[in-house]
């Protein structure tokens, strides 16, 4: 989804680049108020580990393979501000140091894989996960969020690209959002995987207490082995960890209520941030859409400020569900039938992913 | 341990290495700006842009080798983009200049972290008034980078010495606890690295 130099125009490059640069200046404004100084090598620390972990594949049918993006990853671990800061910082290495994703079109991919994948990934997640109890609902979300912020993403990357004429609404729009579809599951998935994998470890940096003191020593083990391969570069490490062991770990300070220091202002500006791009980039082609959907354009563009919204009638692409003549109704329905698909997906994961405990009874939804 | 696997030629000695590293981010971003401001009928002026572009490459000399991979390695982003393009009326032509654009700005940003250090132009981002925070998360990411990419490959390697061909689903199961495990690591190692700077007088 990383745009080349060379396919946006003066207009879309700069109104992506402001909107970038003020959600961006608010996210650093926002974690010099309120990030501890100690947690300040953990936003580098975790923009290197999202490109580490973007290496590692995961293989798909055919000999293909997909590998993680990480924004709702990354904004459920750290929050939205702590989020869109290390997505940016990965963008931008991305940039200058691979050349992937263009040094023009940089304004366009913080906008689209930042602001859209990161913050607005997080406040589907965060929204569903607090309908939802204990790390089954956590999981759940990361699955609908994760592709949630894929989907949108890309649908805001080709209303960019239409905007500047490089290519065509009727072309970018379904073959964008159609693949990222798919993507988005897979996105969604992996998401989903890794934070059942840190829950077994470290539940408390998802803000789950811990359920068993097993679970607490597998931790200090861990600490312990990474402690014991380390020590050697640095005598600082083994008084480090001795400190956190006789200090028990509690909820308060972990890496999500310390990044979580922000409250509802700054997530208004990102939202609104949000709307205006999608108004600009995506709402013009509104028009373009056979008529009944005038009215869902309008609420993904510009009604809803509320991303969970935007992700509910994400419409399929150009679909047509057999049997139906009107194109807009049939668009709806396979736009709902996939909707509903993921969150059965999501369901089925979390549940055989979470303990059987904290699963919720059978049958209820 | 491959630490330069990115910029592996950006600590070569040539006059083009030796320019400042502000010149050289200006000179790329012109270029970059000019190429993408350049209108579709006047695509010859790409070849004028593309010749300063060669010929600091081949005074600065980064393998033609390695610049030829690396852009084989980006161009399927950029044609898998393009394409889109095809499908519009005149598409051959528009397909055409995009790539022949996008090209010369790939070549132009490869240069640029092939003949400069990061850390040299993280230095000109903090002249320019970038916020600290985000210079700091920028050379730290750069810094361990490297180490997690380590970190990651040798747990992937004893997670490959200990199992024996496993399915799909138990690969994508597998590979997600390497991330988890990745991340929970590197928010080990930030703490320590705070305690670190802090003994070395950050602050």
């Amino acid at each position: 989804m990383h745009i080349p130099d060379g396919f946006l125009d003066v207009k879309t490059a700069t109104a992506t680049g402001v909107l970038a640069a003020a959600g961006l200046g608010l996210a650093l404004r926002q974690a010099r108020r309120h990030l501890p100084a100690r947690r300040v090598p953990l936003l580098g620390l975790s923009a290197a580990f999202v490109f580490a972990a973007q290496m590692i594949n995961f293989p798909v049918a055919g000999g293909t393979s997909g590998h993680l993006i990480g924004g709702v990853l990354t904004a459920a671990l750290l929050g939205p501000s702590a989020a869109l800061i290390v997505i940016s910082a990965v963008l931008i290495v991305q940039c200058f140091l691979f050349a992937d994703g263009g040094v023009t079109a940089l304004g366009a991919n913080l906008f689209n894989m930042a602001l859209i994948g990161g913050v607005g990934g997080w406040v589907v997640y965060h929204l569903l996960s607090r309908g939802v109890k204990g790390l089954f609902g956590r999981l759940v979300a990361a699955v609908v969020a994760g592709w949630a912020s894929t989907v949108l993403a890309s649908i805001a990357c080709a209303g960019e690209l239409a905007g500047s004429g490089t290519v065509g609404w009727r072309s970018a729009w379904p073959a964008m959002a159609g693949t990222h579809m798919v993507i988005g599951i897979g996105e969604g998935v992996i998401t989903a995987l890794v934070l059942a994998a840190i829950a077994k470890v470290r539940p408390e940096l998802l803000g789950l207490t811990a359920p068993g003191a097993g679970v607490l020593e597998g931790a200090g083990a861990v600490v312990c082995g990474e402690a014991a391969t380390t020590s050697a570069e640095d005598p600082v490490v083994s008084r480090t960890w001795l400190r956190r062991r006789r200090k028990p770990r509690h909820p308060a300070t972990n890496l999500v209520s310390a990044a979580n220091g922000e409250r509802t202002g700054p997530l208004v500006v990102f939202g609104l941030l949000m709307s205006v791009g999608l108004a600009l980039f995506v709402a013009p082609f509104a028009c373009g859409w056979p008529d009944g959907l005038d009215k869902t354009a309008e609420t993904l563009g510009f009604k809803d400020r509320e991303s969970e919204h935007r992700a509910l009638p994400a419409p399929a692409p150009d679909y047509k569900t057999p049997g139906i003549s009107s194109e807009a109704l049939a668009t709806a329905i396979a736009g709902a039938a996939g909707t509903v698909f993921v969150f059965a997906l999501a369901w089925g994961l979390a549940r055989a992913l979470s303990p059987k405990s904290a699963r919720p009874p059978h049958g209820r939804a | 341990m491959q630490a330069d696997f990115l910029d592996r030629h950006s600590r070569l000695d040539s006059p083009v290495h030796r320019l400042p590293a502000g010149a050289k981010l200006a000179a790329a971003l012109a270029l970059v700006v000019a190429a993408v401001a350049l209108p579709r009928s006047q695509a010859i002026w790409l070849a004028a842009l593309a010749g300063p572009l060669l010929a600091a490459a081949a005074i600065s000399r980064v393998p033609w080798g390695f610049l030829a991979r690396r852009m084989l390695l980006l161009e399927p982003f950029v044609i898998g983009v393009a394409v889109l393009a095809l499908f519009a009326p005149g598409g051959g032509w528009a397909f055409a200049f995009l790539v022949a654009r996008a090209s010369v700005c790939l070549f132009a940003m490869l240069l640029l972290a092939n003949t400069t250090p990061f850390g040299d132009l993280l230095r000109v981002l903090g002249r320019l008034h970038v916020p600290a925070l985000l210079v700091t998360t920028l050379a730290l990411m750069y810094r361990y980078l490297f180490v997690l990419v380590d970190e990651a490959q040798r747990m992937k390697r004893a997670r490959t010495s200990r199992t024996f061909r496993p399915g799909r689903s138990r690969t994508w199961r597998t590979s997600a606890t390497v991330i988890g495990q990745l991340f929970i690591r590197a928010s080990e190692r930030a703490e320590r690295i705070y305690a670190a700077m802090c003994a070395r007088g950050w602050r």
